[in-house]
């Protein structure tokens, strides 16, 4: 059995003592995508006693130009049985969990509760921001990895040092969110498929690393790269004493998301039910021109950023309106612009996006 | 004082380029958040960032510290994907 980990003993500073602490260690990827393949790959690998897969989403096809989990075939599956599946298989001896849920701020503390280090492999500054507070709240060590086009972040915090005290969290960083419109996301900017190869396998470094006890992870420093002139930079960060954490929020609130209603999330099949019934509605695509004309439903196009200039005609639609977009973030968007201008009622948005009509299955 | 500039994420795009040299008009008391001030003023959608780190050298500066010229100073906002 030992013969798996020949390699790791065969390192200095690396024996039996370090093996049996990953093996005894519990490890919560949060987010089985481009940042959480890799990590989940190599923790497993590495033989992480307990590892826990936190998703709510399921494959879809733009997922696998990144998303190094997943084959083909795996298309509208759930990504953390899928993930499960594939890691059990490179690993037999390990304990995999899965929580096929969105994190917030209720479910939070229960699911973090079987474990002592989490990585963020998410997508979304709520959730980065919820991770963060939690992991300082409940005391986990939290490593940190973020990505946009060519570029990533590392970084270790909350960790435990060895007079018990904790190292900076992510509001030493950057102690405010930016607006949702400030900063593009993956599918909006776009991302070189391999970068959340290279920031999600470091995330696993790092988390070795911390649970063997073994070199110098980045506690208390932030990595970054730019892998388009391979520029990178370590630096130390400290922490701020304004940014105490006392309590969870209301993340969507404090990253500038309206409250919306959940009424107003329609999914596949609701809006499937929608058209077999000529339910009249009038579906707009939120997406750009070019994405429109890569592929688009029977829609028509009205880019994010020009639908200030129809909040009148909306106003006066005697039909309720459907916004969609790649995987549901900007149409949701689209809803907390028309809220601004108090429009709610009969204004929805299809959850996840033309991804999620594509793998949709009548047994959904 | 004049200073190095390395932008990186979104910030490049707002400046317009990936690295810069600046004249500021700042004497040699001044602090990062006096750097901070001048840049919001000449490129108003940094401060829409609401968070934006700067580092010189290899230390994420804090708002009070000196602005060093002999240190190359990093554009650090926050990004999200995953």
């Amino acid at each position: 059995m030992q013969d798996r980990y020949l390699r790791h003993l065969a390192l200095p500073d690396f024996g039996p003592e370090q093996q049996k602490k990953l093996a005894e260690s519990s490890v919560l990827v949060v987010g089985a995508g481009g940042l959480g393949s890799p990590a989940l790959l190599y923790l497993a690998a590495a033989g992480i006693g307990t590892i826990g897969i936190a998703d709510p989403d399921v494959v879809s096809l733009s997922n696998l130009q990144r998303q190094v989990l997943f084959r083909e075939a795996d298309l509208g599956e759930s990504k953390v049985e899928k993930a499960a599946e594939q890691i059990s298989l490179l690993n037999s001896e390990i304990r995999v969990k899965t929580h096929f849920l969105r994190l917030n701020a209720e479910n939070v503390e229960a699911t973090l509760s079987d474990y002592e280090l989490v990585i963020d492999g998410t997508d979304n500054f709520p959730t980065r921001y919820l991770l963060n507070d939690a992991c300082v709240l409940f005391g986990k060590t939290y490593i940190y990895g973020s990505i946009y086009q060519y570029e990533g972040q590392v970084a270790v915090f909350n960790a435990l040092r060895t007079d018990k005290s904790r190292g900076p969290n992510y509001r030493d960083l950057f102690p405010a969110p930016p607006p949702p419109e400030a900063v593009p996301d993956c599918a909006e900017g776009g991302v070189l498929g391999i970068l959340p190869g290279i920031i999600g396998t470091l995330q696993a470094s790092e988390a070795i690393k911390v649970l063997a006890g073994i070199g110098e992870p980045l506690d208390g420093k932030l990595w970054i790269l730019d892998a388009a002139d391979m520029t990178s930079r370590k630096m130390t960060i400290s922490a701020r004493p304004e940014t105490a954490i006392n309590k969870l929020i209301d993340y969507q609130l404090f990253c500038g998301h309206q409250p919306l209603k959940d009424s107003q999330n329609l999914r596949v099949k609701q809006l499937k039910n929608w058209m077999q019934t000529s339910r009249p509605h009038r579906l707009i695509d939120v997406r750009t021109a070019e994405e429109y004309q890569e592929n688009h439903l029977e829609s028509e196009n009205i880019p994010l950023d020009t639908l200030d200039k129809h909040i009148q005609a909306f106003k006066k639609s005697p039909q309720d309106i459907v916004f969609y977009c790649q995987t549901g973030m900007r149409s949701k968007r689209a809803l907390e612009l028309l809220y601004k201008h108090n429009l709610k009622k009969g204004f929805y948005h299809l959850e996840g996006g033309i991804e999620a009509w594509q793998s949709y299955s009548e047994s959904d | 004082m004049n200073v190095n500039i390395l932008a990186f994420g979104i910030t490049k795009e707002i400046l317009g380029s990936r690295s810069l040299n600046l004249d500021l008009p700042l004497d040699n008391g001044a602090t990062v958040e006096d750097l901070r001030e001048y840049l919001f003023e000449k490129y108003p959608e940094l401060k829409k960032l609401n968070s934006l780190g700067i580092a010189q050298g290899t230390v994420y500066a804090q708002d009070d510290d000196r602005l060093n010229p002999a240190e190359e100073i990093a554009l650090i906002p926050p990004v999200s994907g995953g």
